[in-house]
């Protein structure tokens, strides 16, 4: 960079700016290439709950997959699951259905679409972009939590322990009742008389103040006290309903068998389902839809479980069930109390021993069956066994039936230290996370509130890869229509700009990857617009430079184009951004893949056309004396 | 394509009257279109089911419908869809009838009545209250971003300047609906979003023109505020035609080849680019003018002079001014200097 005489705007980039523009194109260029490879089908095995996967099942896996005469192209295990790839789909399907007669319930088989990534690719982090539901089929659902009835349920389970608690203090009340409903309602105790009132009030607002809220009624015919839940009580419960939800879901899902679910919370009520390459929909939401309920049962002792389940006979008395990772135990045939018995469940540490623990807690009358039963069976086992009752639409000989499945999973047996009534423990549980998931279990079976499917969206298969191909074509005919134009009006600067344009999609498609953004067909929509939109600096920069160069010199006037028009780039670039924000802000999913890549869109579009086409600019006229532009 | 080195020379303001004629005859026409005919808003708002299948050959429509209405959807309406073989059959909300396994049931019943096999191409379900939520979110996204931009505008240029490009935008966005009324098109989600897209798209045109005519008014000594517009509009145009041009070609490529499920929203955009190029010239300006904006509302903005955008408009001689000083500098110093670094910081 040296003076010249003539003209002081020499249009030189100092050298650090090709350097950067050098090192964007070329990560540019590594991040976007995975999307050049394709997918290769796969079938996905994790292991299910409290499940292991070691070196045995690899081989077990293997052997079996090698007796079935299935080619596999990988197989990897990876964060305790693993992938095999196979050469094509028709290999993919029977081995899927090779593992999963082979492992059963101890994992979850699903098909998959495992990127075909090089290695030296995915050395370096690089993968292709995800594929939203509409691009690669599936289902979205939407889930509300029916929190009306859970704050209403909240209170009925309280009934009974609020009139246990008086009877305690030997305060007299007529009813305790609910009245109204959800957030309106209220615990009314009715008594006698005013005095009783009083009584009754000292003995429930030392017991219950941290939960509910006191107002008396003082009519002499029916003085009553109305406990209404704290609003911290009420925010409390709905976030377990929630929660618990969200963990049926979890388990719901894995029977479903698929690859890359997601459940998730949305706002405070609601939770989506997103199912990518599930078709059969009425399987899905009869599999979300099952309702769950709990039982507990002694265990049977005596017997050897292992001969029961390998003969199918079971001792007089009691039944074969098995544990969620398949090991039978035998329960007796009659259950102490069921999951409407149920009041609460939750996660702690037991203080003498340091473990985990779960308390949980009874109604009045299951609190009494279970003392009878606990009274004589010190130091027998009591099993919890989870059930799950769903309608399933099955063929059979070419006829659909409706059939009633239900699921009956012991998830714990726990030996029984002394006897208890509606108040007890179970310890000796291995991880606080262990704890935490009985606990929402119990609770899940017990208490679960009501969830309904309030949206769908469904995308076959066909539609999807219709709608990449659409969406592959629209942008490839958009993006060279938009080419010629340039170069028909811009001759060689043209031609400048359409470099830094494809430079352009090329960043869009890496910065989608790297960031593993949803790619959707809106999505696909805003690279469309962008690509048509972006030119629209380099329009602004070249027709100033023709403006400038009517009174400018050459230089002076590339330079002054670039500049002046810098401003006007940026001002129009900002508000189209903010309309952006906004879309992104409150639109729902398809919609934000449309905000995304049109905000990536215009982000990148300034950097390609305003930094990339003026490097090629200065590098072609800089410092030069040119007598004429190709503008 | 020409490659025309003078710069047009249309009076466009002179014929604002007209336009604002023509664009108050269209807006009562869009207004009118939504009270005649309404919205024909998809499920995305009203709440619904709606079923796409794809036959292997073409679908006998009134057996379809018979079909339908013996298993119990007299109201569902079936119609074609991008082709002879696809259908789409949409059922409104109705008590009872409104839960996700209603797409279930129309599919039964379908592959009970005929021996087609038919392939599902989609099902969408929406809550009624779900639908109720996105018309709100809808409705509050389009003020959002109408209000941000009133405010940008505001700060980056002047209050007569952000009304106009609200104006402008408003107008746009009531021609886009109104075509939508008109033709009785689908409104559904991908729709709003094209409306979103068109408050960018016409607020970009806006933009660049009110950034000449601001920059006008600096260089430009003489001129009534008229004159300074109608120079801005005509520098510009070339721009604006070229711009709208690719991204026309572009939205052209998507509602011909994007499929069925994108045709609403490239259609959205194409009326509002239209509408939209159209809009930042006689509505935005238009009002701008008629709102008496003028030389020293934008010289005397204080947050302006400091600007050091004001300190380029006169490049020209600054550069001279610039060659001096670098020359004595590098003869003092006898440095080499990159000129290409310091050009922004000349004082004025």
């Amino acid at each position: 960079m040296f003076e010249s005489k003539q003209n002081i705007i020499t249009n030189t980039y100092p050298t650090w700016k090709y350097l950067l523009l050098v090192v964007i194109t070329v990560l540019g260029l590594t991040y976007a290439m995975p999307n050049l490879f394709g997918d290769d089908p796969a079938v996905q095995v994790s292991p299910a709950k409290s499940v292991e996967f070691s070196a045995e099942t690899q081989t077990t896996v293997s052997m079996a997959l090698q007796a079935a005469n299935l080619p596999v192209k990988s197989s990897v295990f990876e964060g305790g699951r693993f992938l095999i790839r196979f050469e094509n789909t028709e290999d993919q399907l029977k081995a899927k259905s090779v593992l999963k007669t082979l492992l059963g319930r101890q994992a979850v088989v699903a098909l998959n679409l495992a990127p075909a990534t090089p290695d030296f690719l995915r050395g370096v982090g690089a993968s292709p972009m995800y594929l939203g539901l509409d691009l690669r089929g599936g289902v979205h659902f939407l889930m509300d939590v029916d929190m009306e009835t859970a704050v209403s349920k909240a209170y009925s389970r309280y009934v009974d322990e609020i009139k246990a608690a008086l009877r305690e203090e030997k305060v007299r009340y007529l009813t305790v009742e609910v009245e109204g409903e959800a957030e309106n309602a209220v615990l009314a105790v009715q008594f006698k008389d005013l005095e009783t009132m009083q009584a009754g009030l000292v003995t429930l607002d030392a017991t219950y103040s941290d939960r509910f809220t006191f107002k008396t009624v003082e009519e002499t015919a029916s003085p009553r006290v109305l406990l209404s839940l704290s609003s911290k009580t009420i925010a409390e419960t709905k976030k377990y309903a929630l929660h618990q939800n969200i963990t049926t879901l979890r388990n719901r899902v894995n029977e479903l068998g698929v690859a890359e679910p997601v459940i998730q919370q949305q706002g405070d009520r609601r939770i989506v389902v997103e199912l990518p390459g599930v078709q059969d929909t009425a399987r899905a939401k009869e599999i979300l839809g099952a309702t769950a309920t709990l039982e507990f049962r002694l265990v049977e002792e005596k017997g050897d479980a292992y001969r029961a389940d390998k003969t199918g006979y079971a001792p007089n008395g009691s039944i074969i069930y098995h544990f969620r990772d398949g090991k039978p135990i035998l329960l007796k045939r009659r259950s102490i109390v069921g999951g409407e018995n149920v009041v609460n469940a939750s996660s702690g540490i037991d203080a003498q021993q340091g473990s985990s623990m779960v308390n949980v807690t009874l109604d009045g009358a299951g609190g009494r069956k279970m003392l009878a039963t606990t009274k004589e069976n010190v130091g027998n086992r009591m099993a919890v066994v989870f059930i799950e009752n769903r309608v399933e639409t099955i063929e059979q000989d070419g006829v659909e039936v409706k059939k009633r499945i239900t699921t009956k999973d012991v998830i714990n047996a726990a030996v029984i230290r002394g006897q208890f009534a509606d108040r007890f423990q179970i310890t000796g549980l291995d991880s606080p996370q262990e704890a935490q998931d009985l606990a929402l279990l119990l609770r899940a079976g017990a208490l679960a509130a009501p969830m309904e499917i309030v949206e769908e969206r469904t995308v076959g298969p066909s539609l999807g890869q219709d709608n990449i191909n659409q969406g592959f074509m629209s942008v490839i005919v958009g993006f060279v229509l938009v080419l010629i134009l340039m170069a028909l009006r811009y001759k060689t600067f043209g031609m400048v700009a359409n470099v830094a344009l494809t430079l352009n999609l090329i960043i869009i498609i890496a910065v989608l990857s790297m960031l593993q953004a949803t790619l959707t067909l809106p999505g696909i929509a805003g690279i469309v617009l962008t690509v048509g939109m972006a030119v629209d600096a380099n329009v602004l920069i070249f027709e100033r430079i023709r403006e400038e160069m009517r009174n400018s010199p050459i230089q002076t006037a590339i330079h002054a184009g670039y500049e002046k028009a810098f401003v006007t780039i940026a001002d129009a670039n900002i508000t189209t951004l903010l309309a952006a924000i906004v879309l992104f802000s409150f639109g729902t999913g398809p919609i934000k893949g449309f905000a995304i890549t049109l905000s990536i869109g215009i982000i990148t579009s300034m950097f390609t056309a305003i930094l990339g086409t003026r490097a090629v600019i200065n590098l072609m006229y800089g410092n030069k004396r040119v007598q004429k532009l190709s503008i | 394509m020409s490659n025309e080195m003078h710069t047009t020379n249309i009076n466009f303001m002179g014929q604002r009257h007209i336009a604002m004629a023509l664009s108050a005859v269209l807006i009562i026409a869009s207004f009118t279109g939504l009270w005649i005919k309404g919205l024909n808003f998809g499920i995305d708002f009203t709440g619904g089911t709606l079923v796409e299948l794809s036959y292997p050959e073409p679908v006998d429509l009134p057996k379809l419908r018979t079909d339908l209405s013996e298993a119990g959807f007299g109201l569902a309406i079936a119609q074609h869809f991008g082709s002879a073989e696809d259908v789409l059959i949409r059922i409104a909300p109705r008590d009872g009838l409104n839960s996700a396994q209603l797409s279930n049931r129309v599919m039964d019943s379908l592959k009970a009545a005929s021996e087609d096999e038919f392939t599902l191409r989609r099902v969408e379900f929406v809550g009624p209250q779900v639908g109720d939520e996105l018309t709100e979110d809808g409705a509050l996204a389009v003020l959002y971003a109408l209000f941000g931009v009133l405010i940008y505008v505001a700060l980056r240029f002047e209050w007569r300047f952000s009304v106009g490009s609200v104006a402008a935008l408003i107008h746009d966005v009531i021609l886009t609906i109104g075509v939508f009324a008109w033709t009785g098109m689908q409104f559904d989600l991908t729709v709003l979003a094209a409306i979103l897209a068109v408050i960018g798209y016409s607020l970009n045109d806006t933009i660049v023109v009110f950034d000449r005519v601001r920059e006008n008014f600096r260089t430009m000594r003489d001129g009534s505020p008229l004159h300074v517009t109608n120079v801005a509009v005509n520098q510009m145009l070339s721009r604006t035609i070229m711009t709208s041009l690719t991204t026309l070609v572009v939205l052209l490529a998507l509602f011909f080849l994007g499929g069925e499920v994108i045709h609403g929203f490239a259609t959205a955009l194409i009326v509002g680019v239209v509408v939209g190029t159209y809009s930042s010239t006689y509505v935005a300006s238009a009002v701008a003018l008629l709102l008496g904006v003028s030389k020293e509302d934008l010289m005397t903005a204080p947050k302006e002079e400091k600007d050091s955008e004001a300190a380029e408009l006169e490049l020209q001689r600054l550069f001279h001014e610039h060659e001096a000083r670098m020359e004595v500098k590098a003869a003092s110093k006898g440095k080499r200097l990159d000129h290409d670094e310091d050009d922004e910081v000349i004082p004025k």
